[in-house]
């Protein structure tokens, strides 16, 4: 599904992927754990679509399409879902009318039929119900005023509604009491299928404790320096990062 | 040696009939005014309250004078379901008003014809001077309106239908002069919602000038929407000059959408012990449109109140000009006065002027005042493309969204959603 070679990317001109290589099939997990600064928000915003993000060399294929050459919301269009580490407040835009704008938006760019406004509310409360989320979040403006742990919950929300085939979660779980973070991650399982593919970078393992991936990497100095499964998530957490910094690792493989 | 433009209106005063001039016995003050204009000549660059809107290219233009009404599709004409005065370039259409079904105490009615058959008491309003030097328009307006709206509201009567002035603006064989005056009365308690388009049935290049002054006694209440959406040639002079008597509130919004150049100035007079304003408007400046709006608050009273809450769009070559002027005179304690200017640049070569000037003589008074200008929160609009929504309906999505907050204090479901509409028919052109 997507197979990122060799990628580098530099954000105002500083390079901060060096190299990366990652290839995640249909319904798959994949972790990406590492420390502060290894380049893992870069990640999830560069696979978006951000502006300000180089690449500078390397290729990013998503579904068998060159995944950068599309703008933002083309990608989205296709698929391509970034839960944001920090969701942005717009206040004066409702929740609902940014929610059907843009999952009519995706429906209409693949050619299938715009949802009315019956059939929207009808999905929204099917999701909501699913995700134990009250609608209360609906009325107000997009995430404006809303708590860090809100502000995640209608990340995950979103991403139920627009049924993407790859979600990239960044941090999702940075911020969140227990309660929250179950809540996360009950969102995530639910939506795992065989057609769908999650990459979920985050800092700590206790995400991983609710999500249990498929594949672990570790993101040090814009590269994937370690592989494995779930028993690296574990190891990271006992040792710490610092325990890789002792070893000089060949890029690994997924 | 006079500009084009002041020989060109010096010719059409010329030759209106005698007898139209006199109407009312006002001769002598048409006369007066406009012997004024011509005197001191258009405000130019040195005059403060002109400095940002200068008049030069408009000065070089003739403009004449519309006699004939042409064919307008009363379709195309704004405010179809409600009663409404309609003027096509200056001049009455009564085929295209509706006057029926007013209740009793509400007394409306074109100004030709209060001049024609009315009591020359109710036309005293048109005799007022107008002293400054650079009110040349104000004392154009004097000296060549013939026509506009009058609407009396007698005292306790609530008026619950809005009624509409239109005015359009349709080819007329050249450019014109058009001058219109108006007059709202508002009796002790009475209330009304007034709603003013300024509007083109075709393109055309012409010079509106345009002078509502609004009387509102003790406790009366008037609600008063403006939508400005002239042709992209048309330049438009408003001026509104709103006097309030004591706990009479006055809440006014203004959509700016159209012309080549407007300029509307907003004088309130907030005479009576708890008199209230409030004014909200978005002045969008695209293309090569140059809008102006000047704002004039006078509290001259104790415990008097105004909220101003104005949005401004600058795109394209477009230049947004906003004065927001508030005077609190002595022994006007107890005022409080609160500005609000928040502009968008969405464009490198657009420009935007914000001058939030305060002026207080008072004690014991609340005043509050903020003017910024930003662009667009790109963090924002990649969280819209995010997830799917494409870049122009996102920025749309957002230049409305920083509109929003203009409409909030409209009442009337139905008139919100006009306005609404308005806006959003609008705001794509100027996003994308």
């Amino acid at each position: 599904m997507l197979k990122i070679e060799n990628l580098h990317v530099s954000v105002a001109g500083k390079p901060i992927l060096k190299g990366l290589s990652l290839t995640v099939n249909a319904g798959e997990v994949h972790a990406i754990m590492g420390p502060n600064g290894a380049g893992k928000s870069t990640l999830g915003n560069v696979l978006a679509g951000r502006d300000g993000y180089e690449v500078t060399d390397g290729t990013v294929e998503y579904l068998g399409r060159n995944l950068l050459e599309l703008e933002p919301e083309a990608r989205a269009a296709e698929g391509v879902f970034l839960a944001f580490q920090y969701p942005v407040e717009i206040p004066g835009v409702n929740n609902t009318y940014f929610l059907k704008a843009a999952l009519n938006a995706q429906r209409k760019h693949r050619g299938e039929p715009e949802l009315d406004a019956m059939q929207f509310l009808k999905l929204v409360r099917e999701k909501l119900r699913v995700l134990h989320i009250s609608d209360e979040l609906l009325h107000r403006a997009v995430n404006e005023g809303f708590s860090g742990g809100e502000k995640k919950r209608n990340e995950i929300f979103q991403m139920a509604l627009l049924e993407p085939r790859l979600a990239v979660l960044d941090e999702t779980d940075s911020g969140l009491d227990i309660d929250a973070l179950k809540m996360v991650a009950e969102g995530v399982n639910h939506m795992r299928s065989a057609e769908r593919a999650f990459v979920v970078v985050t800092h700590y393992q206790r995400l991983l404790d609710y999500i249990v991936p498929d594949y672990v990497h570790v993101l040090a100095d814009g590269r994937i320096v370690e592989s494995g499964d779930k028993n690296l998530a574990l190891k990271l957490e006992e040792h710490g990062y610092a325990w890789l910094r002792d070893r000089q690792l060949p890029q690994a493989r997924a | 040696m006079s500009a084009p433009l002041l020989d060109a209106l010096r010719e059409t005063f010329d030759a209106l009939p005698a007898s139209r001039l006199a109407a009312g016995g006002l001769g002598a003050a048409r006369r007066a005014q406009f012997d004024a204009a011509l005197a001191d000549g258009l405000p130019g660059a040195r005059a403060e309250r002109w400095r940002y809107t200068p008049l030069r290219a408009l000065e070089r233009r003739r403009f004449g004078r519309a006699d004939a009404l042409p064919d307008i599709d009363p379709a195309s004409v704004p405010a179809a379901n409600l009663p409404r005065l309609v003027f096509v370039n200056g001049v009455y259409a009564p085929a295209l008003s509706r006057v029926d079904g007013l209740p009793d105490g509400v007394a409306l009615y074109p100004l030709s014809q209060l001049l024609e058959t009315g009591d020359a008491r109710d036309a005293e309003f048109l005799a007022r001077r107008f002293p400054a030097r650079d009110e040349t328009f104000a004392r154009l307006n004097a000296a060549l309106a013939l026509d506009g709206l009058v609407v009396r509201v007698a005292a306790g009567v609530r008026v619950a239908t809005p009624l509409a002035l239109v005015m359009l603006g349709a080819p007329a064989g050249g450019d014109v002069a058009v001058h219109l005056r108006h007059l709202v009365e508002l009796g002790d308690g009475a209330e009304l919602t007034l709603v003013e388009y300024q509007a083109a049935a075709a393109p055309q290049a012409h010079l509106v000038n345009s002078l509502v002054q609004a009387h509102l006694r003790t406790g009366a209440r008037l609600s008063h929407v403006r939508v400005q959406r002239e042709d992209a040639g048309a330049s438009v002079f408003a001026r509104t000059d709103a006097a309030l008597a004591s706990e009479a509130h006055y809440a006014r919004v203004d959509l700016e959408l159209g012309a080549a150049l407007s300029r509307h100035e907003l004088n309130i007079a907030l005479q009576g012990r708890g008199a209230r304003a409030a004014s909200n408007g978005v002045l969008l400046a695209d293309g090569k449109r140059h809008v102006d709006t000047r704002l004039a608050i006078d509290h001259a009273a104790p415990d008097t109140r105004c909220d101003l809450v104005w949005r401004g769009l600058a795109a394209d070559r477009g230049r947004g000009v906003f004065h927001g002027g508030i005077l609190i005179r002595a022994g006007a304690d107890g005022a409080a006065a609160h500005l609000s200017n928040k502009n968008l640049l969405l464009s490198p070569h657009a420009e935007i002027d914000t001058q939030p000037v305060l002026e207080i003589h008072a004690d014991e008074v609340q005043a509050s005042h903020g003017a910024t200008v930003g662009q667009l929160d790109e963090r924002a609009l990649f969280y819209l493309r995010s997830r799917g929504v494409p870049e122009g309906e996102a920025r749309a999505l957002l230049t409305a969204a920083f509109c929003a907050v203009v409409l909030e204090a409209i009442a009337d479901a139905d008139l919100r959603a006009s306005l609404d509409a308005e806006l959003s028919a609008r705001l794509p052109q100027v996003a994308a």
